[in-house]
């Protein structure tokens, strides 16, 4: 019921939103709970495990019961608080978690079989027979589980990542974060004030009072107007601070669209990075419920929330309001309510010294011991002495006191410490470095002490980033915070705790009778803190509960820890940026729209996007053309961009010595103009890369890597230089990106190459040299990865893809054309090629049958690891050939025929395979216990995933000219 | 004999959105200079002629179109001029490496924000300063051209990467400038 | 988590590479006995308090850098470049 005159809605601006499929009308500034309570709706959805009926509890991020879905144009958001939705235009939401309609929800009948339901409940039960676990306990747990449900549809709404950087970092802005906001904010600090809500002022709305002789409401309007004038002032409305990180780093979700209708590119949501040295944490406090038979009904809420829907949104949730609460705090609710002409039909005090002031009944040292009204409360129980008696009501306003909200100082471990006087956790000093809690957060729970240790602390901080500052302190109300702590009213009736997960006083009880006195144990055998709200409504109440019922202080039970994030934060909004092209930078060749126009699939290798095969008309298979591709450059010539390989620029007086320390073999003595394969090892003796190295000078060379490991060989170049040998004359720089390289492969390839040259070269095997292309200069290496004479030419990268295209359209005029990646992948195997299949981390050189380049001359990264026992020998699974006439698999182990197939008997693996249409047969390259040796003989391979079961001859790794005379021809 | 054509990695692609201008530039030749122990004074000398020198950590210095941007560790770019003949260095070509984006506009911090993990507003990061960090999972190197204007240098294979996350904050950002606060 | 990179300045822990413990840079020499190597290659502390690993600046200037951080409170108390520095 909404009440005229009060409220800080606009009430010119009406809205109509959607809730369970009918229509109503809010004002701009309402949250769905508001204006749901606004049109008399107060059933708003079912509790997790037995299906009660709720209504709204809070009126902040905390709470447990309202949680709905929201339906959007290309997606539906689960689990969304009312209290934190916004209503606009057009909004659709619905209720959650119950199988049929809100209010005939049929899996209500779980309430019934409560007694069979309680902690522990699916340990005790689910156990045996062991057989229905599977097949039926589990299906019927999945359904039950959960809340709300996902559209099941990609979402494809816009979310978003930033980075803030500040010198003080305000979260909250009641008295305590406007004051230490302003006074940071006057010093001339660069400050963010983070507000969760949409407003600023926090409980400065909906308390009224004055400060500094003016109404709090006009002082907030003042506040917030210098802050918004102060170009070093930054505010973050609807941006929760989730956790507090290392080093000044806090994490923070922003609510940027959800509160209007939704926009192409605007993002729902932003996920902050912000890095503050100095923050102050003016997150308030929370107000506890009281555990009491069937206080969960719709209609009983806490007082704070009655009193905020009254004074901010100008709502009563109930026409007869009585309050139950152990403050004199809680007791302004009533009054603000009997203000507003609502009949406030009780108030039950139960502490026996309280004051009974109010206009209207007022019940001292009396507790509420039950109520009525399923769907929605009709009447409570009171008990006063042996007294009981009945009070019609429809909305209970309770407070159990408060607690301050210290989460975040918990972040980074700290142990929060029991204040005996506040009955709360107060936080522990310097628990998060830079991060000081100010206000309700940190026990000062006047208005006054807000401001003295908001102003305090932002003085604190403006002095230690070298600013001094004056601000006068404002008047505002300073009353004692007095209060007799109840967790409990006696009973034997179902009392509430954990309203999202229905964990209830007889659950704790339950718990520690069963031995989980630990408040860890407890926490997890009843799941008590572990629903959304993660137990910001009971968790000092429950360990409260259960000191008692293990008869200990609470201060020795302790607390659980609260972690991050404070409030649910959508994977979306944390991993923004990081979907579809944002999960990882894509990298196009120059030869990427000439192979994409040939028809060519491309598939990613290292974030490069290389052609597969460049499929002919005709042609229904990949191995079609894959064949074909392979035939062409053994007859004729092929074409193939390999500016993927890494390339590494060196130079220096010591450049040849940097080689000879990172390479297993020498390049001091290679000569300049010619090329050589190197083996580079880790320090572990393991093989991390090899490729080939040019000497284009005397102190001038270029490394290449594998496409997989460019990355890992310059990181650990840098280690070996910067570690070991920063001294000598070497520098490098990674030039894979500054040339597009070509191989030119097959009996044509010369004549090819030669084509383009203003002035031809004869180079030998293994020879480099500078060539002049169409008026460029450009490189051309005699080396070949197919077996064939081949060339790689290589030529500034804006030249790639000019280069490229017409070194297809000349090499097709000879009867050869473009290979992809699997026609390479064919010729290198033919070849006995490795690539990182083989070297995949875990074999030596003398697994691979390159001992021999390990040089004895000289030292190098990882000989001297290499020469453990363990890493050589005929024990040790070596490099072979397999060929087969049936299909083989890479991943499938080796077994001696007429053996047992399993892991005693295995003798090695497959590690590349491929149909040859050089030899005519499937071909392999394996690793094979004592392989060298075994050369001629069969082996049986067996692919269980694939129901691959083929015998294979072992052969040596090299098919295809194995003298090499093609090569060198 | 051929006739190579020579193409920038995004074709000189621009856009203006919501106050800010995104556009592929041409800085000309790129060589990497690094210094080799004991090199100092002679590559001193051989950046006199352009009027330049060894540009402290984090910075970059501009002289008659030719700019040096400190890179690393005794190690430096220099753009839009050919490097002179010099000793005491490992001079690399780097021209055909990068992709070079001129980000500007009012709004252009805020799009940098979206990616780079570093303060880069006008206080902290002001005109001259040059930065190795990161744009989203790319590594880059940032420059403060000007109050409202930032060059961002990526590996030119990634240009479009980098194009689409500039272009996505930017639309970020422009329907975000609607919202009010 | 930060790191102040000697030459890049304070910087977000996304654009470091974590190596392992300072012993990578004690290499042993050439003709060592095996077990130093051992040593040297995968025997280390693993200590509640101070500790010196190495980072690499993968995302800026390439250095890589000898932290002395305390494994307890986080505290990062310097960071060196290996570059350079005094054995």
């Amino acid at each position: 019921m909404r009440i005229d005159g009060k409220g800080l809605i606009d009430r010119t601006k009406p809205v109509r939103f959607r809730f369970d499929g009918k229509d109503y009308a809010g004002y701009k500034g309402d949250t769905l709970a508001s204006a749901l309570l606004a049109n008399g709706v107060r059933l708003v959805g079912r509790s997790f495990k037995y299906h009660r009926p709720r209504g709204v509890l809070t009126a902040g991020s905390e709470e447990p019961n309202a949680l709905v879905e929201v339906v959007g144009p290309t997606n539906q958001t689960p689990n969304v608080r009312a209290t934190m939705q916004e209503v606009f235009e057009g909004l659709v939401t619905q209720s959650q978690n119950r199988l049929g309609s809100l209010r005939f929800d049929l899996m209500a009948v779980n309430d019934y079989l409560s007694p069979f339901l309680s902690a522990g409940f699916y340990y005790k039960t689910f156990m045996w027979p062991r057989a229905f676990w599977e097949g039926l306990y589990e299906p019927i747990i999945r359904r039950a589980a959960g809340l709300g449900s996902l559209s099941g549809k990609h979402d494809e709404g816009t979310y978003e990542k930033a980075f803030a950087f500040c010198d003080v970092l305000v979260i909250g802005s009641g008295p305590s974060g406007l004051m230490a906001a302003l006074t940071a904010g006057r010093a001339g600090a660069d400050v963010i004030l983070c507000e969760e809500s949409h407003a600023l002022g926090g409980r400065l709305l909906s308390d009224g009072g004055t400060i500094g002789g003016v109404p709090a409401g006009e002082w907030v309007a003042s506040v917030v107007a210098e802050l918004q004038a102060l170009p070093n002032v930054r505010i973050m409305l609807r941006t929760s601070v989730t956790g507090a990180y290392d080093h000044g780093t806090y994490g923070a979700l922003e609510r940027v669209g959800l509160h209007k209708p939704a926009r192409p590119n605007l993002p729902r949501e932003c996920f902050w990075r912000i890095v503050a040295p100095h923050a102050v944490l003016a997150s308030g406090a929370l107000e506890r419920p009281v555990a009491f038979e069937n206080n969960d009904r719709p209609g009983i809420m806490m007082a704070s929330a009655v009193r905020t829907y009254l004074n901010r949104y100008g709502v009563v949730p109930g026409q007869r309001v009585t309050l139950f609460a152990n403050t004199d705090q809680a007791r302004a609710t009533a009054r603000d309510l009997m203000a507003a002409g609502v009949q406030v039909a009780a108030i039950i005090d139960p502490r026996p010294d309280a004051f009974s002031v109010e206009d209207c009944p007022v019940h001292v040292g009396a507790e509420v011991i039950g109520t009525r009204g399923r769907m929605g409360l009709r009447g409570i129980t009171v008990r006063k002495g042996s007294e009981t008696f009945e009070v019609e009501t429809d909305c209970l306003a309770m407070s159990g006191g408060w607690n301050p909200t210290i989460h975040l100082t918990c972040h980074m471990n700290g142990r929060p410490r029991w204040n005996e006087d506040l009955a709360a956790f107060v936080p522990m000093e310097g628990a998060v470095p830079g991060l000081v809690a100010v206000g309700a957060a940190n026990g000062s729970m006047s208005t006054h002490g807000a401001l003295v240790t908001g102003h305090a602390a932002a003085v604190q901080a403006v002095e230690a980033l070298g600013r001094k500052v004056s601000v006068p302190l404002p008047e505002a109300e300073d009353a004692p915070y007095r209060l007799r702590a109840l967790w409990a009213v006696e009973g034997k009736g179902r009392a509430w705790l954990d309203f999202a997960n229905d964990v209830t006083t007889n659950d704790v009880k339950l718990a520690a009778q069963e031995g989980f006195r630990s408040v860890e144990h407890m926490k997890r055998y009843t799941t008590q803190g572990m629903a959304p709200d993660q137990g910001k409504n009971s968790n000092v109440a429950a360990l409260a509960v259960l000191a008692d019922a293990t008869g200990r202080g609470i201060a020795e039970t302790g607390v659980t820890t609260f972690r991050p994030p404070y409030v649910p934060v959508s994977i979306a909004a944390m991993g923004a940026g990081g979907r579809a092209e944002g999960f990882a930078p894509q990298r196009f060749l120059t030869s990427d729209q000439a192979s994409r126009d040939r028809g060519a699939p491309m598939i990613e290798a290292g974030l490069w996007y290389r052609p597969s095969y460049f499929p002919k008309p005709g042609e229904t298979t990949w191995r079609e053309a894959c064949d074909r591709e392979v035939n062409m450059v053994r007859q004729a010539v092929g074409v193939a961009d390999v500016s993927t390989l890494g390339k590494i620029d060196i130079q220096g007086r010591d450049a040849g010595r940097f080689l000879d320390f990172v390479y297993t073999n020498t390049f001091s003595t290679l000569p300049v103009g010619r090329v050589r394969y190197g083996l580079m090892l880790r320090e572990d003796g393991l093989v991390l890369d090899d490729g080939t190295s040019a000497r284009l000078g005397d102190d001038h060379y270029l490394m290449t890597t594998t496409t997989a490991a460019a990355g890992l060989v310059m990181r650990h170049l840098d280690f070996v230089h910067q570690a070991f040998c920063a001294d000598w004359q070497v520098r490098f720089i990674s030039v894979t990106e500054s040339w597009a390289q070509f191989a030119v492969a097959g009996p044509k390839a010369r004549a090819l190459v030669n084509s383009f040259l203003e002035e031809p070269v004869e180079l030998p095997f293994m020879g480099v040299a500078p060539v002049r292309i169409g008026g460029v200069d450009g490189r051309l290496f005699r080396i070949s990865f197919s077996g064939e004479e081949g060339y790689e030419l290589a030529v500034p990268t804006r030249f790639g893809e000019a280069l490229f295209r017409d070194l297809v359209a000349r090499a097709e005029t000879m009867g050869g054309g473009p290979y992809g990646m699997e026609a390479l992948n064919v010729l290198r195997i033919e070849k006995g090629f490795i690539t990182h299949a083989e070297i995949h981390g875990r074999v030596t050189a003398h697994d691979i049958g390159m001992e021999k380049m390990v040089s004895a001359k000289k030292d190098c990264i990882g000989k001297a690891a290499a020469t453990r026992p363990g890493l050589w020998g005929p024990e040790r699974e070596q490099l072979v050939g397999l060929k087969a006439s049936a299909p083989i698999s890479a991943g499938a182990h080796l077994f001696v025929p007429g053996t047992e197939v399993h892991r005693e008997t295995d003798q090695g693996y497959v590690t590349s395979v491929c149909w040859s249409p050089t030899v005519d047969a499937w071909l392999g390259l394996a690793f094979l216990k004592d392989g060298r040796a075994r050369q001629g003989e069969r082996v049986r391979l067996v692919d269980h995933l694939r129901g691959l079961d083929v015998i294979c001859e072992v052969c040596h790794p090299v098919f295809h000219d194995p003298e090499g005379e093609k090569l060198r021809a | 004999m051929p006739e190579l054509i020579a193409k920038s990695a995004l074709e000189g692609r621009s856009l203006t959105l919501g106050g800010v201008t995104l556009a592929e530039v041409d800085v000309g030749p790129i060589t990497s200079i690094a210094l080799l122990p004991g090199g100092a004074k002679a590559v001193a000398k051989g950046l006199k002629p352009l009027g330049l020198s060894m540009p402290e950590p984090n910075s970059f210095a501009e002289k008659k179109g030719a700019r040096i941007v400190w890179t690393g560790r005794d190690q430096a770019f220099l753009t839009g001029a050919d490097c002179p003949d010099m000793e005491g260095a490992a001079v690399t070509d780097q021209s055909d490496g990068w992709a070079v984006l001129a980000l500007s506009g009012a709004a252009a911090v805020d799009v940098l924000a979206r990616w780079v993990p570093v303060d880069v507003r006008l206080a902290a990061f002001p005109v001259g300063r040059a930065l190795r960090t990161q744009l989203n999972h790319m590594n880059v190197i940032l420059l403060r051209s000007g109050d409202y204007a930032f060059e961002i240098m990526v590996f030119r294979s990634m240009a479009r990467t980098a194009w689409h996350e500039l272009e996505a904050a930017t639309h970020m950002v422009a329907a975000r400038a609607g919202v009010k606060i | 988590m930060r790191l102040t990179c000697p030459l890049c300045g304070e910087r977000d822990r996304r654009e470091f590479y974590y190596y392992g413990a300072e012993d990578y840079l004690h290499r042993p020499s050439e003709g060592a006995p095996l077990a130093e190597w051992d040593s040297y290659l995968h025997l280390r502390d693993n200590p509640a308090g101070v500790t010196k690993d190495l980072w690499y600046h993968e995302a800026g200037c390439s250095q890589w850098l000898l932290v002395t951080r305390n494994t307890v409170t986080h505290e990062i108390s310097s960071v060196e470049m290996v570059a350079g520095r005094k054995a």
